[in-house]
């Protein structure tokens, strides 16, 4: 039975990742390697201002004397960092009317990604800023957007147009020191989001951007600011797919929320990056830094994550509740199967008073792959009556995978109240065989029952996005048995 | 007359134990069968090999349902063929919504049938009627797949299920066991309207009372893996009067 329960494992956690193909489009890269040159390559392709430049050689610099960190569960081959190129962008006219302006190969990339923007455009009324490689190539909705006053442009844009925000906001959340990966972020960021919503404004509609390597060899480097006034409110979404690759690919993304006063950001993650093949080989390295500050009293800040792909992920989305009575939030699921390794979790950091923050962690591991979560609760000392509540469930998929919780609690309030539950389950042969005699296969029965597991999480989700979420989430594992 | 069921000395085990015996057994469109028989004498497994269940190991004989080789096909084309088992003991799944679950169900089983998917409102039509004929509540449904629901609604579940996707041969495992007396002739009153000339019901109960509701054409005593004796609706009133000691001591007397 249990050899038989592992070829339904086999045959169905083997299904091929089925978004691997590759754009022919000209790229404009950088020579291979990093030095200060390539930093000044990057700043003068994007016609930075000086202090731009200062800003992004000040990271480098740091960054040289930095070592990468190796304290997550996740094992890797060292990264060569001066065998990639830091910046590849598609050559495409920088300007554009319409959408039918956009190269007619990119227009069918993203048509096979199922994200055609025309219909985007029609049916889903999502503002759309499409990031192939490095350089934003369509943005959609922005006049709309511009009459509420919300500024949704690629960073690149906001650099040129918008200097002042950009110049107040952007490392203030997370300094280019922070870590290794920040570090070399804010020294080579190519692109990426800016989004401002003004004091009062409830954004009228989602906004979102795709992610997507492209280019061979190509690290990419996306930069993502949005800030929230006082009493406004936005909902954006995230979700990425790559092309599949041989070579494993970096990406070290940095995302930074700033919501002041009773503002609110719900910030949304589908990440199916290129997981590597069956046996382990290729696959994204995604060491991404997330976090957000609740600046001022009421504000709420929530990130919600479904992540599916990249061979190894680590990252810990976190919120610092500054502001007296303001909310933090954590709602995820990750998947890894076969080779994936994901050490993924959280920081609630509790500065002020009456700070709630709320974790809800879905791990499922199936194959041989190890899925961590690492969360860290702190509450500082002036933070009375802080309020935690974490949960996080790992549900296994045969017996050749690996679950982990580390959770850290640092409280320095005695008023405060943090509970921790956690469980772990498997999928029951029992649970399958019931679904089995309704008539429902054993794939679909899986992804019931894994859709089931992860609801909490995946209710947090935009309408827009929680089919495709959890088609994703089928797709990537499709099966097995305890 | 057409068979639906014929089962021809079916042999099973698991895990090394020999289990069914050779199990010999007819039943026709329109029939009610019933099985008794003690504690642990093969009467789930009777009901989870028909089903399919993999854990069971089919050593010998043969199964045809509707003229197909029953053994062949996979749990879940069994059941789009047409056989349904109420579980003795219903599984939960947690996080699925109920009526998710069997809307799932119902259009795996009309794919198969070469029918379209009911739409959101045929579904809830189809799903309204059937509530009434076993007295379910709606906010049962909405709850997450048998998360939390005590035993009586789990086994009402069970036949509501049945309702829904209507089987040619539904199986069903103590149902009864766990019902109130108002339960219990709710579900056999279900199970009643549910009838035609056209289906058939394999019914395992320990108790006779069920079969005050549910009149059986045939009752049929499995014990250590045979079926060893079967009569009328008569043998159900003699073994609850008696208990097995007279079966057994028959058996034992033939074999010995
Ligand atoms: N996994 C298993 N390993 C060993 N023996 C098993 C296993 N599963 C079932 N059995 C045995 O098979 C026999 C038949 O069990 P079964 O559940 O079919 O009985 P039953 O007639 O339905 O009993 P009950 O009236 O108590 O429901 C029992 O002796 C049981 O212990
Ligand atoms: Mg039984």
């Amino acid at each position: 039975m249990q050899e038989e329960n592992d070829n339904i494992l086999e045959q169905i956690t083997s299904s091929e990742y089925k978004y691997g193909f590759v754009t022919d489009i000209e790229a404009d890269e950088a020579p291979i390697g990093l030095s200060e040159e390539t930093v000044k390559f990057i700043s003068a392709k994007k016609n930075e201002p000086s202090w731009m430049l200062e800003y992004r050689l000040k990271a480098y610099r740091h960054w040289l004397t930095m070592q990468e960190p190796d304290w997550a569960n996740v094992g890797y081959p060292k990264i060569d960092y001066q065998n990639i190129i830091y910046y590849s962008a598609p050559k495409q006219k920088v300007t554009l009317d319409s959408l039918d302006e956009i190269d007619p190969e990119l227009r069918k990339t993203f048509e096979k990604l199922g994200i055609s923007l025309d219909e985007q455009k029609r049916i889903s009324g999502v503002a759309v800023d499409a990031v192939m490689d490095s350089v934003s190539v369509a943005t959609t909705f922005k006049e709309e957007l511009s009459k509420v006053g919300v500024i949704f442009c690629s960073m690149s844009d906001a650099v040129q147009e918008h200097p002042e925000l950009i110049k107040k906001y952007l490392g203030s959340v997370v300094p280019a020191t922070d870590n290794y990966f920040t570090a070399l972020n804010s020294a080579v960021f190519s692109d990426g989001s800016f989004c401002f919503i003004p004091k009062g404004v409830r954004c009228p509609m989602e906004l979102s951007t795709y992610f997507r390597i492209n280019a061979a060899n190509t690290g990419q480097f996306e930069r993502t600011l949005i800030v929230a006034e006082e009493g406004s409110y936005v909902s954006y979404l995230e979700g990425c797919t790559a092309p599949m690759r041989d070579e494993n690919q970096l990406h070290a993304a940095v995302v930074e929320l700033i919501a002041m006063e009773k503002a609110e950001i719900k910030y949304s993650t589908v990440q199916n990056w290129y997981p590597g093949d069956k046996e382990g080989k290729g696959g994204i390295y995604n060491f991404v830094t997330k976090r957000g500050i609740c600046a001022g009293p009421f504000a709420k800040i929530s990130w919600t994550q479904v992540e599916t792909g990249s061979s190894i992920t680590w990252k810990y989305p976190s919120v610092i509740l500054k502001g007296d009575n303001s909310i933090g939030e954590f709602y995820s699921v990750a998947v890894t199967n076969n080779f994936q390794q994901a050490d993924t979790g959280t920081k609630m950091v509790h500065l002020g008073k009456n700070t709630k923050s709320r974790i809800v962690s879905k791990g499922i591991s199936a194959g041989k792959s190890n899925n961590s979560y690492r969360g860290l609760v702190s509450v500082a000392k002036n933070a009375s009556n802080a309020r935690n509540f974490s949960q996080c469930d790992s549900l296994l998929l045969g017996d050749k995978c690996g679950a982990h919780t580390f959770p850290y609690i640092e409280v320095k309030n005695n008023t405060a109240q943090v509970e921790h539950e956690a469980t772990t389950s498997k999928i029951g042969e029992d649970q399958i065989f019931y679904c089995n005699q309704r008539g429902i296969d054993t794939e679909s029965a899986v992804a019931l029952i894994i859709n089931g597991f992860a609801k909490e999480v995946m209710n947090q989700l935009p309408m827009e996005f929680a089919v495709e979420a959890q088609k994703l989430l089928a797709i990537s594992l499709e099966g097995s048995v305890g | 007359m057409k068979h639906m069921l014929t089962i021809n000395d079916l042999q099973a085990r698991i895990e090394e134990k020999e289990i069914l015996k050779g199990i010999n057994l007819d039943i026709k469109p329109g029939e009610i069968h019933a099985i008794m028989g003690p504690n642990g004498s093969g009467k789930s497994t009777l009901a989870s090999v028909l089903a399919g269940r993999a854990d069971y190991e089919v050593t010998g004989g043969s199964v045809q349902f509707n003229g197909k080789d029953l053994l062949e096909l996979s749990p879940e084309d069994r059941a789009k063929e047409g056989l349904f088992l109420a579980f003795q003991y219903p599984v939960e799944i947690p996080g699925v919504s109920t009526t998710n679950f069997i809307k799932s169900a119902v259009n795996e089983k009309r794919k198969y049938q070469g029918l379209e998917a009911l739409d959101a409102a045929q579904f809830l039509r189809t799903m309204k009627e059937k509530m009434k004929l076993v007295e379910i509540d709606q906010s049962l449904l909405s709850r997450s797949l048998n998360e939390g629901f005590s035993g009586g609604e789990k086994k009402r579940n069970e036949i509501f299920q049945m309702a829904m996707l209507d089987p040619k041969l539904a199986i069903l495992d103590e149902t009864d066991s766990g019902l109130d007396i108002d339960a219990l002739r709710i579900v056999a009153n279900g199970v009643n309207q549910l009838r035609t000339k056209d289906n058939a019901f394999l019914i395992v109960t320990h108790y006779q009372r069920l079969l005050d509701y549910i009149v059986p054409d045939f009752v049929h005593v499995l014990y250590n893996g045979r079926i060893v004796k079967s009569g009328t609706k008569e043998l159900a009133f003699e073994l609850e009067e008696k208990g097995y000691d007279f079966i057994k001591a028959e058996v034992n007397e033939a074999t010995a």
